[in-house]
């Protein structure tokens, strides 16, 4: 470069910072806002996890704005969404970002519990709530007194698995197929076996696959060589389709049985007619006449122009629990709220503000939501019934409903 | 023994494919001395391109014979041409700088495919439509194979057919065999040595998109990243067999995806890629020119 371009070039430059910094300032200082932050996986192999719950997230914001436009107690609910590509090292700088640049009061997400247990020591660190809709791994909750749940746990989902296929389907010899990098599908398959091992069934094999592997037939093979009545794949929506399918084509007929994280509309897009006569745990039946459930499924279906999924719903249920929290604490306490707003970002009103937010939302008892009522225990996870979904003609079918 | 020769089959279904990737690099190498790290990527797009003809054609709501070998040729076609460019644009102006440039180049041409392909096909895996309606056969004593991998065995073999005529029979084979040989040599006897390797490239570019395509097959789920292991265990293969030797590929290649089924199958997955490098170096150690290669002295 010539000295002649950068001299015609800095003045241009300098002007250009200068109109930057004043609207990058002028953005966040002027308007006080509550900002909500929200990590999923938009990208990558868990891709509509994310996707349902930011559609979820965006139904109960669309309802905010038609109730009190958007606000509570007078400030305005921004959500800041970001994505982690379905990685859990992704997870953890995400969430730092949310946490330290756009300073949010709470934290939604995530699905998948390796992602969330990412997550989770960051935003009890900081002092910030988070709320997982939809991981069920039990140690989620067990980072500590911040981190909350609106979904059911896989001790509980496992037993249901193992009642549905010892009980239901009168089947005792099952083979495991596994996915060993996630928290969640190591957790399953070990609740699962506890309680199908008490029921009288015996598990004659237990493969393992890594999230990402698009090839099962090597394991597939040694499970046929061991003749199982069903096989079991606590695994997520991507891996359960292909495996299927490649089942399909190694001649084994049994019906694979599966947990929530097949729930996804393209679970049947990936595995076609191979999981015809298959059967998943999950939180809802789309099928369920429960108005609050309808309600969510008609403003989804007007916005979306397509079915929500259990993930979505729950997002739903996850951010009206928040707003619920927040607005109670405008009514009871105006001046601890005032600290939630962006202006007070950091500053000690903050963390008292985020103590009292906290209490509030483990306080959440009989809350009506599209998932079913949710209450809180004291270990801040939900109790609530599971249903198993039987997969007929590429569809999912209510078949049982499972209490705890 | 039913088990065992059920993975037999898989493994070599696996084994045609990576042995059809290998093909490019051993080509490649055999005539410019380069490891083209781009061609797992090529691989990639080979099926990504097979992705949108399929759906342009609509393959998957009728699948019909025609249509799949239109999806193959297509992509074939398609990344033969992608091949060109890459030489065109990126090997060609470092063609006399030394090794190490043109190494470097590669492994750029790489990340820009691979992350060129997130921003044009975006991260989020797609699913290659079902061309060819699926059915299974029962060989022997309960052992299965599909028409896909059938499909895919039958495809690998012509094409590795195909190029050996290609090789040793027509002028433009020979004339890559000279070039191999020695290129200054080959130019001053009138073959323009230009030409012959940009024409390497289209070739290997081709049977990495056919590769891709047939994986894609049987494996339905793509993703702008899936080039990247097998292409790292195609080239694992290519040293194998004897890198820069064309039946020391197909060697390295089945060698590959055998060992490598039966390692998940009987003793861990977890070890599914870990076995190409344990192969790799323990064929570095025990025979440094590969299972096919000849051990040629370097002149000083």
């Amino acid at each position: 470069m010539t000295s002649r371009t950068v001299l015609r070039i800095a003045p241009a430059a300098a002007l250009l910072l200068a109109v930057l910094t004043a609207a990058g300032c002028g953005g966040s200082a002027s308007q006080e806002e509550l900002v909500v932050g929200e990590f999923g996986s938009l990208t990558g192999n868990d891709a509509t996890f994310g996707t349902s719950t930011k559609n979820g997230v965006e139904i109960a914001l669309q309802e905010l704005q038609s109730r009190s436009a958007g606000k509570i107690g007078g400030l305005p609910v921004r959500v800041v969404v970001e994505d982690d590509q379905s990685k859990p090292e992704e997870a953890a700088t995400v969430v730092q970002k949310l946490i330290n640049q756009d300073r949010v009061i709470t934290v939604l997400g995530e699905v998948a519990s390796s992602r969330s247990l990412a997550g989770a020591p960051i935003c009890q660190n900081a002092g910030v709530p988070m709320i997982s809709p939809s991981s069920t791994n039990p140690r989620v909750t067990q980072v500590g007194d911040y981190i909350f749940r609106m979904c059911f746990l896989d001790q509980f989902q496992g037993t249901v698995m193992a009642r549905f296929t010892a009980q239901t389907l009168n089947l005792k010899k099952v083979a495991i197929l596994k996915d060993s990098k996630s928290d969640y599908s190591v957790g399953l398959a070990q609740f699962f076996t506890e309680a199908f091992t008490a029921l009288g069934g015996s598990i004659i094999t237990e493969q393992a696959y890594q999230s990402g592997d698009n090839d099962f037939r090597a394991q597939l093979t040694a499970i046929k060589a061991k003749r199982p009545d069903a096989i079991i794949v606590p695994g997520y929506y991507t891996e359960a389709g292909l495996i299927a399918r490649q089942a399909r084509e190694l001649g084994l007929k049994q019906p694979l049985i599966g947990g929530d994280g097949w729930e996804s509309e393209k679970l049947t897009e990936i595995g076609g007619e191979a999981l015809n006569g298959c059967y998943y745990s999950n939180h809802w039946a789309l099928d369920s006449p429960d108005p609050k459930l309808q309600a969510f499924l008609q403003s989804y279906r007007d916005k979306f122009k397509g079915d929500p999924d259990a993930i979505g719903g729950l997002a739903y249920d996850a951010a009206n629990v928040l707003f619920g929290a927040i607005e109670k604490l405008a009514e009871q306490d105006p001046s601890a709220f005032k600290g939630l707003s962006s202006a007070h970002a950091g500053s000690s009103a903050r963390s008292e503000a985020e103590k009292k937010l906290r209490d509030l939302i483990a306080a959440t008892t009989n809350y009506a939501g599209a998932t079913g009522t949710i209450t809180l225990d004291q270990n801040r996870n939900a109790s609530k019934p599971a249903v198993v979904i039987e997969i007929k003609d590429g569809k999912k079918v209510f078949n049982s409903t499972f209490n705890p | 023994m039913t088990e065992f020769f059920q993975q037999l089959v898989n493994g070599v279904t696996w084994g045609s494919v990576y042995a059809l990737i290998a093909l490019g690099y051993t080509m490649v190498y055999g005539i410019l001395r380069l490891i083209n790290f781009a061609h797992g990527d090529v691989y990639m797009l080979g099926a990504f391109f097979g992705y949108f003809t399929a759906r342009f054609i609509g393959a998957a709501h009728d699948p019909n014979p025609l249509k799949a070998l239109m999806v193959l040729l297509s992509a074939m076609v398609a990344c033969g041409l992608v091949g060109v460019v890459i030489e065109r644009f990126a090997y060609k102006p470092v063609r006399r700088s030394s090794r190490l440039s043109a190494l470097i180049t590669a492994i750029g041409v790489s990340l820009l495919l691979e992350n060129g392909g997130i921003l044009v096909f975006g991260a989020d895996p797609k699913f290659f439509p079902q061309i060819i309606t699926a059915r299974e056969f029962t060989i022997a004593h309960g052992v299965t194979i599909s028409n896909q991998q059938l499909i895919i065995l039958a495809v690998s073999v012509a094409l590795m057919f195909a190029l050996r005529f290609i090789v040793t029979r027509t002028r433009v084979g020979k004339a890559m065999q000279a070039v191999s040989f020695n290129p200054t040599a080959a130019s001053l006897m009138g073959i323009s040595v230009d030409r012959i390797i940009t024409f390497t490239f289209m070739l290997g570019s081709m049977l990495a998109a056919a590769a891709g395509v047939l994986v894609a097959l049987q494996n339905p789920k793509i993703e702008p990243l899936m080039g990247i292991m097998p292409g790292l265990k195609a080239f694992v293969a290519a040293v194998l067999g004897g890198i820069g030797n064309v039946p020391g590929a197909v060697v390295g290649g089945l060698v590959m995806g055998i060992a490598e089924v039966l390692v998940v199958g009987y003793i861990s997955p977890t070890y599914r890629d870990a076995i190409a490098f344990v192969l790799l170096i323990v064929i570095l150690l025990v025979r440094p020119a590969g299972i096919l290669g000849r051990h040629v002295a370097e002149k000083v």
